[in-house]
């Protein structure tokens, strides 16, 4: 198993179900991902991808692994930047796990290939979608509001 | 965020954030290498960071990798930074930078 080149974690107070929910919904997505979504039918082997707000594909792949509330694995390369492409597959994994009253979120990316590009992009993205993902599940917005932890 | 503040207020642990920022997922043993602090002592720094999820583990075989989990610290910048002050932010801190050659 190769080494993941990030992992981020974040805590939420929700529950695995709506936060599941809040990951694989469409319109939930635009709300906290830069406005764009995602597209797939969340079963194992599926075709799975990121739009962008004005229908260009952002990412694309397939799903690797899917356990409901728990664990989501995606086969994912990006497909608007030849250089990013170039740079071949990743492994996106994200896991749910129940942590005193609130929930721990999991993301990580591992690299199939050497570049450092994609990462470069991938590693500027993900902190602003999950930290927007939980300001949206805990208030209902994405709106800069005071930190209770 | 008291865990998180308290975690930073220390310089030992900061320079361990330093080497997780350099290199990413780096085994106990690797973060020790040619540091001046006793295994015991990084192994209760780690431990407080990750407390504060400062540091994010995962387990590889029967290693544990360490990575540096920086939302903690995008969500303090988010909540006094506005929007429309982050260019001019990142202006003066990469003249800082270059005028000072070291950004301590």
């Amino acid at each position: 198993m190769s080494k993941p080149q990030f992992v981020y974690v974040i805590y939420i107070r929700t529950t695995a179900q709506k936060l599941w929910d809040a990951l694989i919904d469409p319109a939930m997505n635009q709300k906290y991902w830069f406005g764009a979504h995602q597209e797939s039918d969340w079963k194992t082997g599926s075709s799975w991808k990121i739009v962008f707000p004005d229908g260009r594909v952002a990412d694309a792949g397939e799903i690797m692994e899917v356990d409901p509330s728990k664990r989501l694995v995606i086969k994912w390369r990006n497909e608007f930047s030849p250089e990013l492409k170039a740079e071949g597959y990743s492994r996106c994994t994200i896991e749910i796990e129940p942590a005193d009253g609130a929930v721990k979120l999991t993301v990580t990316h591992v690299l199939d290939g050497d570049g450092t590009k994609f990462i470069e992009a991938i590693s500027g993205g993900w902190p602003v979608i999950l930290s927007n993902l939980k300001s949206l599940i805990e208030t209902g917005d994405i709106a800069v509001v005071p930190i209770k932890k | 965020m008291d865990e998180v503040f308290k975690a930073l207020a220390d310089a030992s642990r900061r320079s361990l954030l330093d080497r997780l920022h350099a290199e990413n997922g780096q085994t106990l043993n690797e973060l020790c290498d040619g540091l001046a602090m006793t295994r015991q002592a990084v192994t209760k720094h780690l431990a407080i960071l990750e407390a504060a999820n400062l540091v994010s583990t995962v387990k590889r075989g029967r290693e544990k990798l360490h990575y540096l989990n920086p939302l903690p610290i995008h969500r303090i910048g988010e909540r006094w930074i506005r929007k429309f002050e982050r260019g001019k932010l990142q202006a003066l801190s990469d003249l800082k930078r270059k005028l000072e050659s070291s950004d301590e």
